[in-house]
């Protein structure tokens, strides 16, 4: 992104470069204080692994990445134009 | 006869018949009132069985009110409002006839207490849905929706053998839980599978929807996967087996949504995403996962349709559908974006939205039977729908790069449907009471606990950190996935057309050589008989003479010689 320009020429103030600095920033920011949060939520873990720490940050980021992944070897073999079925 | 012996859904069934001659005026009030009507008649509705007729040796029982149908009915009642009014400035009047018979007969299903009136309303859907694909007109909409018809004749000729093999054995007509270990059960479940978009024929639901209107694929995201849903949770509860077929059907609409570059086509995978996890809470069959399933029905049908707004209000403003061609609409759709977002929230199961209070209750139900490795498919699932549909689509549509389209919000009918829907987002999560009182079983469930919150916002924001760390490989391309329906559509007509042409060979081979012997007998034919063939000259009168003499002469000598 970062091209996002409205009619008088000026960007955007959601998508001009500071503000998207910003939005990483805060982001970063709270998702670091989540896994902190961990230190001082005790839930009661159905298993044993999910009561570890930081348990569900690892496994979002790790089964989306494996998801993605998985997606574009599969899209390797399964990909076509979008005109294949017109003829 | 009292008020509870008419079958709600006639209301919209007989009632979208009169849209095609009311005027201007009265047009709106009927697509707004009759869903209110249907409302107001199913919310009121007693327990108990009614609209009982008896044709032939067997009982129809048109309504059968209990929590369960009730809900559907009311939902699909709700359903149907919204969608008239999202599509109220919807010029093809067959469209909204089409489209309100759907969720009449839907109603129907979700009512009907004996597997024969079941079948008459499940085929009625099935028709009208159609049609309201058809209704889009042209080549396209044409052979896509006989493909889609063709899909669900099928399912229908599965159910309706698998009903006449279980009447016929069990002799009874009543649609009640079944176990699927008889022929006609199986037949049943089969046919019940197809409408829901499971495997092996999941592509009819992607391949159809999108190449409906604007609002047409609104009203088609409702009715078909969840009457399905109604049908499966009352019929087949705790059948093991779909466990199975629901995490297929999470993972294949995941990766297939990823991979698609469609906005409403994206969309279309996640219901089949979505009614994965009722068909896997289903299969679990505890009172907690029943009531997950029956609630996730509810909410689902209520974001879905909010998506398919959303995506329709940026088709029916900007004729693209493409995320190639979208990009920067935030700007000038502030309202649509909003909405949007808070479709893609809900799905994802955001504390303080409606799916957080609904989904959770399937991962509970399996943590609560130890099944482990189906809890952490569901997990990652979470945070895969927050990937594919909760970030992928307004990501794609309304920020991501400016594609210089700059339309504003869509109509004030169509702006109000969306914010009706993303309200209920909203309300249904931050009270969740009101849905579980109406949920089949007693509710024992407290969805805002603070560990719950804690781990599912580190789950879905920590899913979202992976979509933007893995965007470069998320990069749109102009193209479609393959799915089993490449086999009707590419594989049997190849077939088909080669077995043509090899008869059609045969053929050929046989009519030239038999071509060939007649055009030689008639060149024969034609030397001698022609008209320069030997015996069709014209002989001149002197040759006549002359033959005559020759024959003359002849007889003389054969008169001189017997004289002699």
């Amino acid at each position: 992104m970062g091209d996002v320009v409205s009619e008088a020429g000026e960007k955007h103030w959601l998508v001009r470069p500071e503000t998207v600095r910003l939005f990483w920033r805060g982001g970063l920011a709270v998702l670091a204080l989540l896994v902190i949060g961990d230190f001082f939520v005790h839930g009661h873990p159905y298993f044993w692994i999910d009561g570890t720490f930081g348990f569900y940050a690892w496994y979002g980021l790790a089964t989306c990445a494996a998801m993605v992944l998985l997606a574009k070897a599969l899209g390797v073999f399964l990909k076509r134009k979008d005109t294949y079925y017109d003829d | 006869m009292t008020i509870s012996d008419f079958p709600p859904g006639l209301v919209l069934v007989l009632g979208a018949l009169l849209l095609p001659f009311a005027g201007r005026r009265i047009k709106p009030i009927l697509i707004l009132g009759l869903p209110l009507v249907t409302l107001a008649l199913v919310s009121r509705l007693p327990n108990g069985s009614f609209a009982v007729l008896s044709i032939l040796d067997y009982q129809l029982v048109l309504v059968r009110s209990d929590a369960l149908s009730r809900l559907f009915a009311i939902i699909f009642s709700i359903m149907a409002f919204a969608g008239g009014l999202f599509a109220l400035n919807q010029k093809r009047v067959l469209e909204l006839v089409a489209a309100f018979v759907y969720a009449g007969s839907a109603i129907g299903v979700a009512l009907a207490g004996d597997l024969i009136s079941l079948f008459i309303f499940w085929e009625i859907m099935a028709l009208a849905s159609t049609l309201v694909v058809l209704s889009v007109g042209g080549d396209l909409s044409y052979r896509v929706s006989m493909r889609y018809l063709l899909v669900h004749m099928v399912g229908g000729a599965l159910l309706m053998t698998g009903i006449l093999v279980h009447i016929s054995t069990s002799g009874s007509t009543t649609f009640t839980a079944m176990e699927a270990n008889t022929l006609g059960a199986n037949l049943i479940l089969a046919g019940f599978l197809v409408n829901a978009a499971a495997p092996p024929l999941s592509a009819w639901l992607s391949d159809a929807y999108p190449e409906a209107s604007y609002s047409g694929t609104v009203f088609l995201s409702a009715f078909t996967t969840k009457a399905a849903v109604y049908v499966l949770l009352r019929g087949f509860p705790g059948t093991e087996i779909l466990v199975f077929v629901g995490i297929f059907m999470i993972f294949y609409g995941i990766i297939y949504a990823l991979l698609e570059n469609d906005m409403r086509r994206i969309l279309a995978y996640s219901i089949v995403n979505q009614v994965g996890f009722m068909v896997t809470g289903i299969g679990i069959g505890t009172e907690m996962a029943l009531n997950g399933v029956a609630a996730h029905a509810f909410t689902h049908i209520i974001y879905k349709a909010l998506l398919l707004m959303s995506a329709g209000a940026v088709l029916y403003m900007t004729g693209k559908r493409k995320c190639t061609d979208l990009g920067g609409l935030f700007q000038s759709m502030p309202l649509t974006t909003v909405c949007g977002i808070v479709g893609a929230l809900s799905i994802s199961s955001f504390p303080l939205t409606s799916g957080f209070i609904s989904k959770s209750m399937i991962s509970q139900a399996a943590a609560d039977e130890s099944l482990i490795v189906i809890w952490f498919l569901l997990l990652a699932a979470s945070a895969g729908v927050f990937l594919h549909a909760g970030i992928k689509f307004p990501w794609f549509v309304f920020f991501q790069k400016d594609s210089g389209l700059r339309p504003p919000d869509p109509p004030w009918n169509m702006r109000l449907a969306m914010i009706l829907f993303a309200g209920l987002c909203i309300g249904l999560g931050i009270w969740p009471e009101f849905l579980y009182a109406m949920l089949p079983f007693p509710v024992a469930y407290q969805p805002y606990t603070v560990p719950h919150v804690v781990n599912m916002l580190q789950l879905l924001l920590f899913s979202g950190l992976a979509f933007f760390l893995m965007l470069p490989l998320m990069k749109r391309t102009l193209t479609i996935t393959l799915d089993i329906d490449w086999f009707y559509r590419k594989a049997f007509p190849a077939v088909a057309f080669s077995i043509r042409d090899a008869v059609g060979n045969v053929f050929e081979v046989i009519r030239s050589g038999v071509m060939n012997g007649m055009s030689r007998f008639m060149t024969k034919v034609y030397k001698l008989h022609g008209p320069h063939g030997v015996l069709a000259r014209t002989w001149p009168t002197g040759s006549m003479a002359f033959w005559t003499a020759v024959l003359l002469m002849a007889f003389l000598f054969l008169a001189l010689y017997s004289a002699g």
